[in-house]
């Protein structure tokens, strides 16, 4: 072979395991790309795509595929991974060799699958990973003898190890060049359950040929699990950990806060101090600085919070927390599956909408979907935190519980209860022709989650909050400086320049709509460009009280809220941000996922009306107990 | 026994799938029973249960351990 035929032609693998085989991790150390690693069932549901070169410079493009314990495609990520195998998904070129990554601390499943998947006809190599604790664990294999019984190569690797991603690139070669040409696909069918026996009894036969297992197994799980997965400790842990969270929220990240938010505060002195008085001073002022400095102090929260969830994921917690909610959460009609894509709700529900593709049953997925917004995610964090920091006193309960820390957790209480609530009004009034979908889920061995990946997933998640603050964020800002301050009020008015403003005339306009909740038309006018994006609304609120009260205001927009909102209005101002639809990314996710606008209208319309009716009974119960 | 109705720390053996007796959608269940490693021969140790009505629970299937309601384990027949 020549050298122009090596580097001619792109060479295709597809990554292909059952979940929790490392195969997120081996596609990081082979690609060098930035995403998310995961020690949960099912976790990888995008399509994930990288390239590398080897050493004799073939350009290799590598898909990692959704892990999937057999080619049944029983939900919609793994019937991608089915068709893409088979060559049948359109707009995807079928691999010239498909990596089957197998645990090697646990094969029973893999090597089931791989059986399977020899019957595709499509050229196979195993990859043994985690093969070095495997050897920790006193397990050996006879790699040359599973070869030689699987009828296919097989390699050992330690994906998260650089020496093995280059091992695996020189070998990526030799295949290659090895290639038999192609021969035609014999026509394929679904697997029967009498193939599956067979398979797993060929599986298991192979295994007891070629593995020998230590005399005693790894019971560290075990006897962590018999904390865990305790009928009340578990609970107890679980509710223990999520408080924990929304404490460290609060607290952990407040110094950090304190610093950024003073760094905008020089910042936007020293703009007024360089230029002059007008129009231009304003608008970096007020409009860019102040807006976007608002959002931007909120990084840390975001930044804990996703630490948090990644540690949990990578532990292999989350499967565990599924378990122990898969019976409280059926009482309300949700699959114990939709607790991960729910949990990442918290952080935001475009991803966790997105991971409900490990649902296979429609009506489940559907309620999840719907109720997934209503998981405080992580943009409503700025807005609860400058209301709750404006009104609610920094004391403490019970001598260690932060007030502020408790009212946060209340919030996100409220969010979780509305949403088993409205999953249960759905069992019940809407989709009744419905069986219970099986629940099954591997609970993987505890794993030490790995420094690096966390912090390839948390700065990956940073860098698109940062992003959102430079685009969507930034332009909200200028629009809503933009309305507020023009035109510009006439020669010799006495009032407020934003009294004469667009802003001033539409908020006004559509006030007495607002009236019940105890919304002014400050708020009225925060809440539009608040659609885009939930935290659009403290930077606008900023803008707009800025604009009205001079440069002053604009150090501490909740100064200014706690002089000019009644805590009558922050309540209701809180309860409408837990269930209003104000993010327009959601409801395009949700358009997507369906298949089309009806969800989407529906989600809208319950969201909207859920806030409006929550916001009215706060505002009305808080100016009866005399708070108005 | 059906492998649904053991306690927890129950050990044994699976004998046979009869997820007739699970619901009617058991072409269904039967296959997803087998990829999760649920076959004949296979044995089992039931680890841990969840706290509402003992459900769902956590079963040892060879090296592995699967998450599972009762519900569904009825299927499995066990000795």
């Amino acid at each position: 072979m020549t050298v122009s035929d090596v580097t001619g032609e792109r060479f295709n693998l597809a990554l292909v395991g059952v979940p929790n085989s490392g195969k997120t991790s081996l596609f990081n150390a082979l690609t060098g790309s930035r995403q998310k690693v995961a020690n949960y069932a099912g976790v990888t549901v995008e399509r994930k795509s990288g390239g590398f070169v080897t050493p004799a410079g073939r350009q290799v493009t590598l898909l990692d595929l959704p892990g999937t314990y057999s080619l049944r495609g029983r939900s919609p990520d793994e019937i991608i991974t089915r068709d893409v195998v088979l060559g049948k998904r359109a707009g995807e070129t079928p691999p010239d060799l498909v990596l089957c990554i197998a645990d090697a601390t646990n094969l029973r499943l893999t090597l089931r699958l791989i059986l399977e998947l020899k019957r595709t006809g499509r050229p196979l190599l195993m990859v043994l990973n985690m093969f070095d604790i495997a050897q920790r664990r006193g397990i050996t294999i006879d790699v040359d003898a599973m070869s030689a019984a699987l009828g296919i190569p097989v390699i050992t690797s330690v994906a998260v190890k650089k020496g093995g991603a280059d091992a695996l690139r020189r070998r990526t070669d030799e295949f290659a060049a090895a290639m038999p040409a192609p021969v035609a696909q014999p026509e394929w069918t679904p697997t029967g359950i009498a193939d599956l026996k067979s398979y797993q009894r060929e599986a298991d036969r192979i295994i007891r040929a070629t593995v020998t297992m230590p005399a005693k197994p790894d019971t560290l799980t075990t006897r962590v699990d018999a904390v865990v997965l305790h009928p009340v400790w578990g609970l107890a842990i679980l509710a223990g950990l999520l408080f924990v969270m929304f404490q460290a929220v609060f607290s952990w990240a407040q110094p950090l806060m304190e610093l950024l938010s003073d760094a905008f505060g020089v910042l936007g002195t020293l703009v007024a101090q360089l230029l002059p008085e007008g129009i231009v001073q304003s608008f970096l002022q007020n409009g860019v600085i102040a807006g976007v400095g608002s959002v931007v102090v909120f990084l840390p929260q975001i930044v804990i919070i996703f630490l948090f969830i990644l540690l949990l994921e990578d532990f292999g917690y989350m499967a565990r927390a599924a378990f122990l909610m898969d019976r409280i959460m059926g009482g309300a009609g949700l699959h114990g599956r939709a607790f991960i894509p729910l949990l990442s709700s918290f952080a935001c529900a475009i991803p966790g909408i997105m991971a409900t593709r490990v649902i296979d049953n429609r009506r489940d997925r559907l309620t999840t979907i719907l109720i997934a917004p209503l998981m405080t995610c992580s943009a409503r964090i700025p807005v609860y935190t400058l209301i709750i920091s404006a009104f609610i006193p920094a004391t403490d309960v019970w001598g260690w519980i932060n007030l502020q820390g408790l009212v946060m957790f209340g919030l996100y209480v409220t969010g979780i209860v509305s949403a088993l609530l409205v999953s249960f009004v759905i069992k019940f009034f809407m989709l009744r022709d419905y069986q219970p979908a099986p629940f099954m889920l591997e609970l993987p061995d505890y794993k030490l989650p790995r420094l690096k990946s966390i912090a390839i997933g948390v700065s990956t998640r940073a860098k698109m909050f940062l992003q959102r603050a430079g685009t969507t964020i930034l332009s909200m800002m200028i629009l809503i400086w933009f309305l507020a301050s023009f035109p510009q009020p006439p020669a010799g008015a006495t009032g407020p320049a934003i009294d004469y403003s667009i802003a001033s005339i539409i908020g006004k306009a559509l006030e007495p709509l607002f009236a019940p909740l105890g919304f002014n038309w400050q708020i009225v006018v925060a809440l539009i460009p608040g659609m885009a994006a939930r935290e659009v609304a403290v930077g606008a609120l900023g803008t707009v009280y800025a604009i009205e009260g001079g440069k002053e205001a604009a150090d501490a927009i909740g100064q200014a809220l706690a002089s000019k909102w009644s805590l009558a209005t922050a309540l209701s101002f809180l309860a409408w941000y837990v269930f209003a639809p104000q993010c327009a990314s959601t409801l395009a996710v949700i358009r997507r996922e369906t298949g089309g606008t009806r969800w989407m209208v529906i989600t809208f319309v319950y969201m909207f009306a859920l806030a409006y009716l929550a916001s009215m009974i706060v505002y009305g119960m808080a100016r009866a107990a005399g708070l108005g | 026994m059906r492998l649904g109705e053991a306690p927890r720390g129950f050990v044994g053996t699976i004998v046979a799938l009869h997820p007739a007796s699970a619901g009617p959608t058991s072409h269904e269940l039967e296959q997803y029973l087998l990829e999760m490693g649920f076959t004949e021969g296979a044995r089992v140790e039931i680890l841990h249960q969840g706290a509402i009505k003992r459900d769902p629970i956590a079963v040892r299937v060879d090296n592995i351990t699967i998450a599972v309601r009762r519900r569904e384990a009825m299927a499995v027949l066990v000795k």
